[in-house]
């Protein structure tokens, strides 16, 4: 069975099972994101996906469309809570963006220019977080991770490997690591791994390759996220 | 446009690159030049500022005078701006928040290679340094954000041009990125 709904008063069809997500993607009208890869089974968890559906407010990654919904994405109202949100982020982590090698194909730093977002200005935390360079292909920066838990379901439904999980709850909630040491190296991740390729920011990185892409040509340096999409389709292209 | 607008500037815990990124704007400066005027600037070399329409402060928050220079430009600014990463969220100093400051003052000066005759520097004229390092908003009312590490010139020039003719400020995709 299909249907359509409207979106910002575009008509979308849609199959049924599908989300509100599932569509705009195949229609290719961007609703902004972060813990959310249509590869995996949608997570409801960064609330940046939110939209209205006949007026009520939900995340669009959870959301089953339905035939004559009228959803609403891009308006001021929504734009300004996604800002809201996307500024929490920032100032939860210590996002030091001109340190991070990730800058420029980052999703965080990405739906935050397409939000229209300046700058942080909330206190920031500067939590004090630990870098894992254990592994001798990957290493992980705690400083950076949002905990969107796509290496969690990256790991454990396409890996089989359970290596990552979040531990704690509010502020104290952190990625733990599947290993005697709780360290990166002694676990059973592989730089092969689904999850080594999902991470939407510079927490999960490839070491050896730090600069290979100048600053100025990176994914989101000329286009914006709404037109060029979401960083780890990328990466799946380019290691075929 | 009557009268000049005036601009004062400052580098506080920053590397001058903002600064640097404002003389960047190269020929296009000599047409800010007829509608600008300069107060306090490392630029002017004027050490007390005065009654000004914008502030552009680079850098963040790090010791005692940076926090008193900064009260000094928000009461003599009508709209004071944070320009840059530092400026915005500490940046690469605030990096230095991991540590405590005994400890960076250790690595710096007693225990770090190369160093000769280990002291912590501790003259009275030295400013105090704040236990971390700050975002100016974290210490006064900041009226408007220009990211970027610096903030190309293209966006800076943008930001005065857009302000002097009354418009809306608005800039293009390209300008605005956070490194
Ligand atoms: S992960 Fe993204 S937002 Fe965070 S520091 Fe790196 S580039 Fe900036
Ligand atoms: S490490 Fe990356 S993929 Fe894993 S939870 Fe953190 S941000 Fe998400
Ligand atoms: S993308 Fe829908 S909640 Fe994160």
């Amino acid at each position: 069975m299909s249907g359509s709904f409207s979106i910002d008063g575009v008509t979308v069809p849609f199959e049924t099972g599908q989300s509100i997500m599932d569509a705009a993607l195949a229609a290719k009208i961007y609703i902004p994101h972060l813990c959310h890869n249509p590869e995996f089974q949608p997570h409801g968890s960064c609330r940046l996906c939110c939209v209205t559906a006949n007026g009520r407010t939900v995340a669009a990654c959870t959301t089953l469309a339905t035939d004559g919904l009228e959803v609403a994405n891009e308006t001021h109202e929504i734009t300004t809570r996604r800002r809201l949100l996307l500024k929490l982020l920032f100032v939860e982590g210590n996002h030091v963006c001109p340190a991070c090698e990730k800058s420029g194909a980052c999703q965080l730093q990405a739906v935050a220019y397409h939000c229209g977002m300046l700058a942080p200005e909330f206190v920031h935390f500067y939590p004090k977080r630990a870098v894992d360079a254990s592994h001798p292909e990957t290493i992980i920066d705690f400083n950076r991770c949002i905990l969107c838990e796509l290496c969690v379901r990256a790991s454990r439904d396409h890996d089989g490997k359970s290596v990552f999980n979040i531990s704690g709850r509010g502020i104290d909630a952190h990625l733990t690591i599947d290993s005697p040491s709780g360290r990166l190296g002694d676990s059973r991740f592989s730089a092969s791994d689904k999850a080594a390729r999902v991470c939407p920011v510079g927490a999960i990185l490839p070491k050896h390759r730090g600069y290979e892409i100048p600053i100025g040509r990176r994914l989101y340096d000329q286009e914006s996220i709404s037109q060029v999409g979401d960083v780890a389709s990328h990466r799946e292209q380019e290691d075929g | 446009m009557a009268d000049k607008i005036r601009i004062a500037t400052a580098s506080l815990a920053g590397c001058f690159g903002c600064h640097m990124s404002l003389l960047d704007i190269d020929e296009r400066l000599i047409d800010l030049v007829a509608h600008i005027e300069f107060d306090r600037t490392p630029l002017t070399d004027i050490k007390q500022i005065g009654r000004c329409d914008v502030g552009l402060i680079e850098g963040g928050v790090c010791n005692a005078e940076n926090v008193e220079v900064l009260k000094a430009f928000r009461r003599h600014c009508n709209l004071l701006v944070a320009v840059g990463a530092c400026a915005i969220n500490g940046g690469i100093p605030a990096m230095r928040n991991q540590y405590s400051l005994t400890e960076c003052l250790e690595e710096a000066y007693l225990h770090g290679s190369g160093i000769d005759q280990p002291q912590i520097p501790s003259d009275p004229e030295l400013p105090l340094l704040l236990d971390q390092v700050h975002p100016i908003h974290d210490v006064v009312w900041i009226d408007y954000f220009l990211p970027g590490c610096p903030p190309s010139a293209d966006t800076i020039f943008t930001f005065l041009d857009e302000l002097l003719s009354g418009k809306p400020i608005r800039f293009a995709y390209r300008q605005i990125h956070y490194d």
